[in-house]
């Protein structure tokens, strides 16, 4: 059961490590993050009132459930080697359509049609945009940071210029469960991002797919010559990385019970590549922890919260967040060297 | 020979880069001055506006060009301008010359972090500026109390001269030409980008020269911070956002290559002139009253005009470089 590769040997040889080594060893990999963030809990089960309630549970959660969404899907890009920094703009695209479907006149006479189109469309919408963004890197063979750079510049803009930079708001209690309803007193979206997390963890250990992604971000004129369809993989990262930011966009605009073009998914490419480096994931590209992104997120959730809670204002926590990333990031790398 | 050739042939990419987008900004500007010829669109009080306008994104973009040469990215000059235009107007009472030093200097301290994470903890640019953008942003919220901070009358007065800003701009930039160009801190930054193991061999100090592109990229964010804050009047903490990435699409569009060891600086002066100029135009097409388009077109097509300009000099380094 236990992995066949230890860190340090795979660390000599940037490629795609041989043999799925199961869940047990994947923990083993990101002991240090797993370590951490028992720490954390343990200090605020101990000395922050009402920690151990659903409560205080929910809140991190709310808070930290679109940025993992989203880190998922920027957990395979940089895998393959690029970066995603479109992803808050498609979320702004995704947010702002919704409503503008679901409150059409369109829809009057079948609601229950326009509330599935404005799940549907949207995402679909970001999809395709994604695609655009992997289209700019295949066909257009552009940098993965100057290819997002035009949907993150433009893809706000096309939000803003849907509304008009207008807020709606609304009161769809249908639309709204995505980010209000609370099945089994978990809020939905926790679902939602728990499904995410570990369909990309599938992905990446038990797929032909998740094996193409890691071998084009290891190295990719070996991978396409060892038959690796390199730029459709490469399209199809962007491509889901597009489609989570879209799902991502739909709950802020359903927990808000509005949609601001202007601020849904402000920031979230820094948020979800912080969470990603925080994992553990080069990079580089070739290699993709998934659960690595997932406690990452996790821990600067938690180190947020521990000082909120201590009456540490934003700011302050934002400067401490700046030193956790440089910290994890270089640790990581020196276990790697070693 | 090998490296000869590629030389040469990268300095045809780069001309041909440059010569891309100064056609794109001469084309809008015969354009707009035949289309608003009526609001006298190249008359002087509309070029001088815009190029006041320009001045802090020019500046933080000069920045860059450099590190990005070397084959880096500052993703923390954005929150730079935001933490030194407080600082600025927090140091504003003190005469301008105070507050020109302490908004240079928490950009030099922002910059110096950066460098020494990069060249001593050996992590990458991208991740280092990304922390440090949080950062910094934290400490401009935090020295501001989250609100804006008034600006001593006697600097914005300054602010408002408006050759100052312009002067300081293209000063900036005839300084960056010739460092580049002849200057060994220029040749050494464009030696480490073309390859830095191999700069290492040759017996360049690349830890050195890395934390000078770092430590003058935050320079210059300050002082883009202080422009806009005598400017506006207020040292706003949350100015600057967004700005590295508009500060990356005017290098960028100005034809230097993310992967280092090419730039050019007047080519991102021209970069940067091209975005403010779109959002000039926007404006007299509204003043026009033909067609009336919202402030957020800009960035549709802001965006637009990257990807072009990105897709024309690709297709001319492939062209010229199979």
């Amino acid at each position: 059961m236990s992995g066949p590769t230890s860190t340090t040997a795979a660390s000599s040889v940037p490629r795609a490590r041989p043999a799925a080594p199961g869940l047990l060893g994947d923990l083993r990999q990101v002991r240090a993050s797993v370590l951490i963030l028992f720490v954390l809990l343990a200090f605020n089960a101990l000395f922050t009132p009402h920690f151990l309630t659903l409560q205080a549970l929910n809140v991190n959660l709310t808070q930290v459930a679109t940025i993992i969404i989203v880190a998922m899907g920027m957990t395979l890009v940089i895998a393959t080697g690029g970066v995603d920094l479109s992803v808050g703009s498609l979320m702004a695209i995704s947010g702002v359509l919704a409503p503008l479907i679901f409150l059409s006149g369109a829809f009057v006479q079948a609601p229950t049609l326009g509330l599935i189109l404005s799940f549907l469309v949207p995402v679909i919408v970001t999809l395709g945009f994604g695609v655009l963004n992997g289209l700019f890197v295949t066909r257009l063979r552009l940098q993965p940071i100057v290819a997002t750079l035009v949907l993150y510049i433009a893809g706000r803009g096309i939000a803003q210029v849907i509304t008009n930079g207008q807020l709606q708001s609304f009161s769809n209690p249908g639309f709204s469960y995505l980010g209000l309803g609370r099945p089994l007193g978990v809020p939905f979206q926790v679902y939602v991002m728990l499904v995410v997390v570990a369909l990309t963890y599938w992905v990446v250990k038990r797929t032909v797919f998740g094996r193409n992604v890691l071998a084009t971000g290891g190295n990719a004129a070996a991978a396409r010559l060892s038959g690796v369809p390199v730029g459709r993989v490469t399209v199809q990262v962007y491509a889901i990385s597009g489609l989570l930011a879209g799902i991502a966009g739909l709950i802020v605009v359903a927990i808000n019970r509005s949609s601001d073009a202007n601020q849904v998914g402000q920031g979230m490419e820094l948020d979800a590549i912080a969470a990603v480096a925080v994992g553990g994931t080069l990079l580089s590209g070739g290699r993709a922890q998934v659960l690595g992104t997932f406690l990452g997120a996790l821990i600067i959730q938690l180190i947020r919260f521990t000082l909120l809670t201590r009456g540490v204002p934003d700011a302050g926590a934002m400067v401490v967040k700046a030193a956790v990333i440089v910290a994890a990031v270089a640790l990581q790398q020196r276990r790697r060297r070693e | 020979m090998v490296s000869h050739d590629r030389s040469r042939s990268a300095r045809l990419v780069s001309a041909l880069s440059q010569s891309g987008v100064l056609i794109a900004l001469i084309a809008l500007l015969v354009f707009g001055g035949v289309r608003y010829a009526s609001l006298n669109f190249l008359g002087a009080y509309n070029v001088v506006s815009v190029l006041q306008g320009t001045a802090p994104y020019a500046l933080t973009a000069l920045g860059m060009c450099f590190v990005i040469i070397t084959g880096g990215i500052d993703l923390s000059v954005g929150s730079v301008v935001g933490l030194s235009g407080v600082v600025a107007a927090l140091l504003s009472p003190y005469g301008p010359g105070v507050a020109l030093l302490g908004a240079v200097g928490a950009g030099l301290v922002v910059g110096l972090v950066n460098g020494l994470i990069i060249t001593r903890l050996n992590i990458q640019p991208f991740i280092t500026t990304l922390a440090t953008l949080l950062g910094a942003h934290g400490a401009a919220l935090l020295l501001s109390h989250n609100a804006g901070v008034t600006v001593a009358p006697a600097v914005v007065d300054l602010g408002q001269i408006k050759w100052l800003s312009i002067g300081i701009m293209l000063g900036a930039y005839v300084i960056g030409a010739v460092t580049l160009r002849w200057a060994r801190f220029g040749r050494n930054a464009l030696a480490v980008g073309g390859g830095a193991d191999a700069s290492r061999l040759m017996g360049l100090n690349v830890p050195r020269v890395l934390m000078g592109v770092y430590l003058l990229s935050g320079a210059l964010a300050g002082l883009a911070g202080l422009l806009i804050s005598a400017q506006s009047g207020a040292g706003q903490p949350n100015e600057g956002g967004g700005w590295e990435l508009s500060a990356i699409a005017a290098v960028v569009v100005g034809g230097t290559l993310l992967t280092g060891g090419v730039g050019s600086v007047w080519a991102t002066l021209t970069g940067s002139l091209l975005l403010g100029v779109i959002l000039n135009m926007l404006n007299f097409e509204n003043g026009l009253g033909v067609v009336s388009l919202s402030p957020y077109w800009q960035s549709v097509i802001r965006g637009g005009f990257l990807l072009v300009v990105v897709v024309l000099q690709s297709r001319a380094a492939q062209g010229r470089d199979p």
